[in-house]
């Protein structure tokens, strides 16, 4: 039921449409001459006053505006640019500077550590002396108490001998026999007792 | 009046009747609006070229972004020789931009929308860019009409045809802009009527119709403002660069 009044008020209105089309007389208004010359003259005017307006006053101040942000901004940039440059420049510099001192300080301890090293090489070698020197008279001394030793303990023993027999027998004896014999037993045991 | 469609294109005397001599240059409701939107325009560019801060503000960068349009529609179409006919160009597209745009707001009147207004501005340019061309080349402009690369049996006709192509420039011109201008809001103008004549029930498909045409017509509103304005420097371009 609804549905039919709906496709009802439907159709007759586009039939109500069809006759108000229908009915318009006039036409494009587009087309009535009435009015062409009043809206020549007035576009003229208008459009004349927007053109000079715009083209004097407006757009040489909007093209400027645009002008000076486009410079101000390279301006800055450059600016910019030229402070990053500044502070690479300096960067290098603290950097050579740094390297510099680096160098310098391997250089002195490099120094320091050769005259160290020379130092400690003189003294060693002073020492080294000494110490040969004093070994070499260890060594004359052993050698002369080593060559010494045998005439000693022959005299030692030919003594000691004398005074045994003496003690024992009484008499006196030649104390050059008593060496020819003791001479005679070292020489038989010197092998035994230095090892040579 | 207000179920016919075409009433709205209607132009009526506001104020007395002026006659000079056997013309009427009557102030119409067409002409309050061409004043509207001139002032509009002037109102918007000169607010917004007023101070030059570093950050624009909302109106400024209106300002300096359709400036920078419109900069660029020329040097792509035109080249850098049409420098001297930006002012026009800019008048113009912001001209028929904002009347377009002004028609769009309902109970007023759409500029754009008449023949003679169109038909003025279009003929306007052909006959100045026609200048240009023969100020430029002499009457090597008439090389236009000679395209290279011809055979010569067909040239008769490929001339006949450049120079009737070449004479219709400002009435296709004038004819888009005013016949999109035109069909645009009468659509809208049926789409309403049929909104109000089915009423609560079935008024709403003709309502929705209505927003979606508002939308389109806002757009075609502006795109043919852009199409005005850049055939123009194409045919500037023809007048500056005679490379055909």
């Amino acid at each position: 039921m609804i549905k039919k009044i709906f496709f009802q008020l439907v159709f007759f209105n586009f039939l109500f449409v069809g006759k108000v089309f229908s009915a318009e007389s006039g036409g494009m208004p587009q087309l009535n001459p009435e009015f062409w010359f009043s809206q020549i003259f007035w576009l003229s005017i208008t459009f004349g006053i927007l053109y000079i307006v715009l083209s004097k006053l407006i757009l040489p101040k909007i093209s400027s505006n645009l002008e000076q942000r486009k410079s101000q901004i390279s301006d800055n940039i450059e600016a910019a640019d030229k402070q990053r440059e500044a502070s690479e420049t300096k960067l290098k510099e603290y950097d050579e500077i740094i390297l510099k001192s680096k160098n310098e300080a391997k250089n002195i301890y490099n120094q320091a550590r050769e005259k160290a090293i020379k130092d400690i090489n003189v003294k060693k070698e002073i020492l080294d002396k000494q110490i040969e020197e004093e070994i070499k008279k260890a060594e004359d001394e052993i050698s002369e108490l080593k060559q010494g030793a045998p005439e000693k303990i022959t005299k030692i023993a030919i003594e000691t001998s004398s005074e045994l027999i003496q003690k024992l027998i009484g008499n006196e004896i030649n104390n050059s026999s008593i060496s020819a014999i003791v001479d005679d037993l070292s020489k038989k045991n010197r092998s035994k007792y230095y090892g040579n | 009046m207000a179920a016919n469609p075409m009433s709205q294109f209607e132009v009526y005397r506001i104020g007395p009747e002026i006659k000079v001599g056997a013309f009427d240059i009557s102030f119409t409701n067409a002409s309050l609006f061409m004043v509207i939107s001139s002032l509009a325009i002037l109102i918007i560019f000169n607010l917004g070229s007023k101070k030059n801060s570093l950050l624009p503000n909302k109106l400024q960068l209106l300002t300096e972004l359709s400036y920078n349009f419109v900069s660029k529609m020329i040097g792509d179409t035109a080249g850098s020789k049409a420098r001297p006919y930006f002012a026009f160009i800019f008048s113009l597209f912001m001209f028929v931009l904002f009347c377009n745009m002004f028609g769009m707001i309902p109970y007023t009147f759409t500029v754009t929308s008449h023949i003679i207004v169109t038909f003025m501005l279009a003929t306007f340019i052909f006959i100045g860019v026609t200048i240009i061309g023969f100020i430029k080349h002499g009457f090597g402009y008439l090389k236009l009409f000679v395209p290279s690369g011809v055979p010569i049996v067909l040239l008769p006709l490929i001339v006949v045809i450049e120079i009737i192509s070449y004479l219709s420039r400002p009435i296709s011109l004038s004819v888009r802009l005013f016949a999109n201008m035109m069909a645009g809001h009468t659509m809208m103008k049926v789409f309403g009527g049929f909104v109000i004549s089915l009423g609560i029930v079935g008024g709403w498909l003709p309502l929705s119709f209505s927003v979606a045409l508002t939308g389109l017509e806002i757009l075609v509103a502006f795109l043919q403002a852009y199409v005005f304005a850049i055939l123009t420097c194409i045919y500037l371009n023809d007048a500056l660069n005679l490379h055909h």
